[in-house]
């Protein structure tokens, strides 16, 4: 059964120019006492480690000196079309709210992980134990997200509550929650690049500048041959840096 | 029982005609299966109180050795089903000397899948949410539908063979309940039919419908991925055969004979036939995955969907031409299917490719990297994971082995023996 295409009259996208991006990690550190992950206790297993946005290291595969390396932050693409919310069993998660954000209901997920099975991006994360937060740690907790047990998936969320938070300002100010300003709401790992290499905003609203930045030449998302359609856009202007956002056959390839 | 003859202690409780091995030798059988159930339990208790970290599996391999196996025995499991319809709607009436057996071993199949689904899952004690916020989009909602509802007509098809226990069945009440089970069991049969198709098929749509996943996806027929139906048809390939190699397993370790060649022979032509249509479509959907789904669709190529010795194309030519083609060939030959040992190996090979093919399904799908800059993934399923898998079979040996011994299933067996008393062959078991 093909998935559903969701379209809103606002939507929330990311531009990350990896340009700008030297890999510092910052925008993970954010992400993660942002939005209440508990440190995993031991991180050397890199496939259990919970990381709503990961880093990715691409490199031209070229040796000194024509070798390039670039970084690539992930977060979840909040596909148009999504290949997770299709298939869960239960409607634990779907986009169906204005702004077009991929929703993960923790309450309700069974942890089947057919989710994860069927995300391309590795985006989604399960709970493979009982979260832990260090003595004094827990003292961090932000109010803003809820906490999530063991058994459950897990994924970026686009600092969701920010969202609702510039909404309620909105609200108090008399102002249409669905024009809000650009920059009103940012997510915590674009507010933490120290490059500013991430922007955010509603693709569709002209104000906002990650609409002219999605539209750039050197623009693309990963993996939009696949038909995902995702709301994560990536910036380059190194060709080589591009070639590896998707796949392609050698007939296809004319440069780069 | 035969006079003059040594009696078990519970001889009383032995299907009528039936010969038996001592009680005390049948407990010492059952001591090893008990201890695999334990370890089993044991692997089943850490994972339940711990939780999933204590598998194999990781963010990569959300799905692994569990899915993998229920996989694969609810495909060997399809004996049932599939035997019932052409044993109650076909009206193929030898079949009746074997269908006890499959509705057993389908039970076993079903019944162990679940039990492994309540571990696999990361929060048991939702698992009915699949009723309550059913996404009727999804393959797998419709996969917890009819894996429950077969489950319950596999219950119920059990029941009757309980009833017809030597002491239960002199009480009239449970008799007359007994034979109002069997008059009802074609309609019965025609729903685990439908249940189980339908079942059989979403849990390969399950993978089919993965557009983001181009190892496993498939275009199909209206909102049926190919899958969908080689899913069906390598079940009711198989799923005949795994119920003859269990027969034949029970005859080996008892030294008795349970199901007449005759009626073996019938169910290795049917799965034959069956896996003969399935090969050629799987070859088809390879063929056409190969040209034009992969590169169109993903911008992949064949060669990159296999990777070194583990997720190699080996594991492909095995799967479709040793265990696929091959016992098609020895199947559908008379003169080669009335080979003893080539049809066992025939049955043997038929089966192992379709648990090849659940298995490549599930884990080289998420080996396999999508992403240009991800590399391909490895996954070894840890001593958990092991020993809740043997549980499953432990608990299906202990079951069947209660149900050899109590209860009627194998119509044939006392004429059977009878024969082979005469030829001097042995006679007597566990």
């Amino acid at each position: 059964m093909s998935a559903e295409h969701k379209e809103f009259r606002i939507k929330w996208g990311m531009v990350i120019d990896l340009d700008k991006c030297t890999g510092c990690g910052a925008c993970m550190v954010a992400c993660q006492a942002e939005n209440n992950l508990a440190p995993t206790p031991d991180a050397s297993n890199k496939k259990k480690v919970m990381n709503w946005l990961v880093v990715y290291e691409l490199t031209n595969g070229k040796a000194f000196p024509a070798h390039e390396v670039a970084y690539l932050p992930r977060p979840c693409q909040q596909c148009g079309t999504q290949p997770c919310a299709s298939v869960c069993p239960v409607v634990a998660t779907e986009k169906n709210e204005e702004g077009g954000i991929v929703s993960q209901i923790y309450p309700r997920c069974i942890g089947c992980r057919y989710c994860m099975a069927a995300c391309p991006y590795h985006a989604r994360y399960f709970n493979w134990l009982d979260p832990v937060w260090p003595e004094g740690l827990d003292k961090v907790i932000s109010p803003d997200v809820s906490v999530r047990p063991r058994g459950v998936v897990e994924k970026c969320s686009f600092c969701h509550h920010r969202f609702m938070k510039a909404k309620d300002k909105a609200r108090v100010e008399k102002r249409d929650i669905f024009e809000l300003e650009d920059g009103e709401y940012v997510t915590a790992c674009a507010e933490a690049c120290p490059n500013g290499a991430i922007a955010f905003g509603d693709l569709l609203n002209p104000g906002h500048k990650v609409s002219a930045l999605a539209e750039s030449p050197h623009a693309f998302r990963l993996l939009a041959r696949l038909g995902t359609d995702p709301q994560v856009y990536y910036l380059s202007r190194r060709d080589w840096v591009r070639a590896q956002g998707d796949n392609r056959l050698a007939e296809e390839i004319t440069r780069g | 029982m035969l006079k003059g003859k040594f009696l078990p202690l519970d001889s009383e409780l032995l299907p009528e005609g039936s010969e038996r091995c001592s009680l005390s030798k049948f407990i010492l059988w059952l001591l090893p299966i008990g201890l695999l159930l334990l370890w089993g339990l044991y692997a089943a208790f850490k994972v339940l109180a711990n939780g999933l970290g204590v598998t194999g599996l990781d963010d990569y391999f959300g799905f692994g050795l569990w899915i993998t196996f229920d996989l694969a025995v609810i495909a060997l499991g399809a004996g049932a089903f599939f035997t019932g319809l052409l044993r109650y709607i076909l009206n193929i009436d030898p079949l009746k000397n074997i269908i006890n057996l499959a509705v057993i071993v389908g039970f076993i199949c079903y019944s162990g899948a679940m039990l492994i689904l309540v571990l696999d899952i990361g929060q048991p004690l939702r698992a009915w949410f699949g009723y309550w916020h059913a996404n009727v989009h999804s393959m797998l909602t419709e996969v917890i539908f009819c894996i429950t509802c077969y489950c319950a007509v596999l219950v119920i098809e059990y029941i009757p063979l309980i009833l017809e226990q030597r002491q239960l069945d002199r009480i009239p009440l449970i008799r007359h309940l007994a034979h109002n089970f069997h008059v009802f069991m074609p309609l019965f049969a025609g729903i685990g039919a439908f249940l189980s198709t339908f079942h059989q098929g979403s849990l390969g749509g399950m993978y089919g419908v993965m557009f983001g996943r181009p190892y496993a996806f498939r275009e199909g027929f209206f909102i049926w991925p190919w899958t969908f139906f080689l899913f069906v048809l390598s079940a009711v390939g198989s799923g005949p055969l795994f119920t003859v190699l269990i027969a034949s397993l029970m005859e080996k370790i008892t030294g008795r004979k349970l199901v007449s060649w005759e009626v073996k022979s019938i169910m290795g032509k049917i799965a034959g036939t069956m896996l003969s249509v399935y090969i050629v479509f799987k070859l088809l959907d390879t063929w056409w995955w190969m040209t034009d789904t992969l590169p169109s669709r993903a911008g992949l190529t064949f060669d990159q969907m296999f990777y070194g010795w583990i997720y190699g194309k080996w594991l492909m030519f095995l799967e479709i031409i040793i265990c696929g083609l091959l016992p098609c060939v020895i199947l559908l030959k008379k003169s080669l299917r009335e080979r003893v040992r080539l049809f066992y190996a025939a049955a043997l090979l038929d089966c192992l490719g379709i648990v090849i093919n659940r298995y490549v399904m599930t884990v080289q799908t998420l080996a396999q990297p999508v992403l240009p800059f991800d590399s391909w993934a490895t996954y070894v399923p840890n001593w958990v994971e092991w020993a809740a898998s043997i549980l499953v079979i432990a608990y299906g040996a202990f079951l069947l082995s209660l149900s050899y011994r109590y209860l009627p299933i194998f119509p044939q067996e006392a004429a059977l023996n009878r024969d082979c008393g005469s030829l001097g062959l042995p006679g007597r078991g566990s």
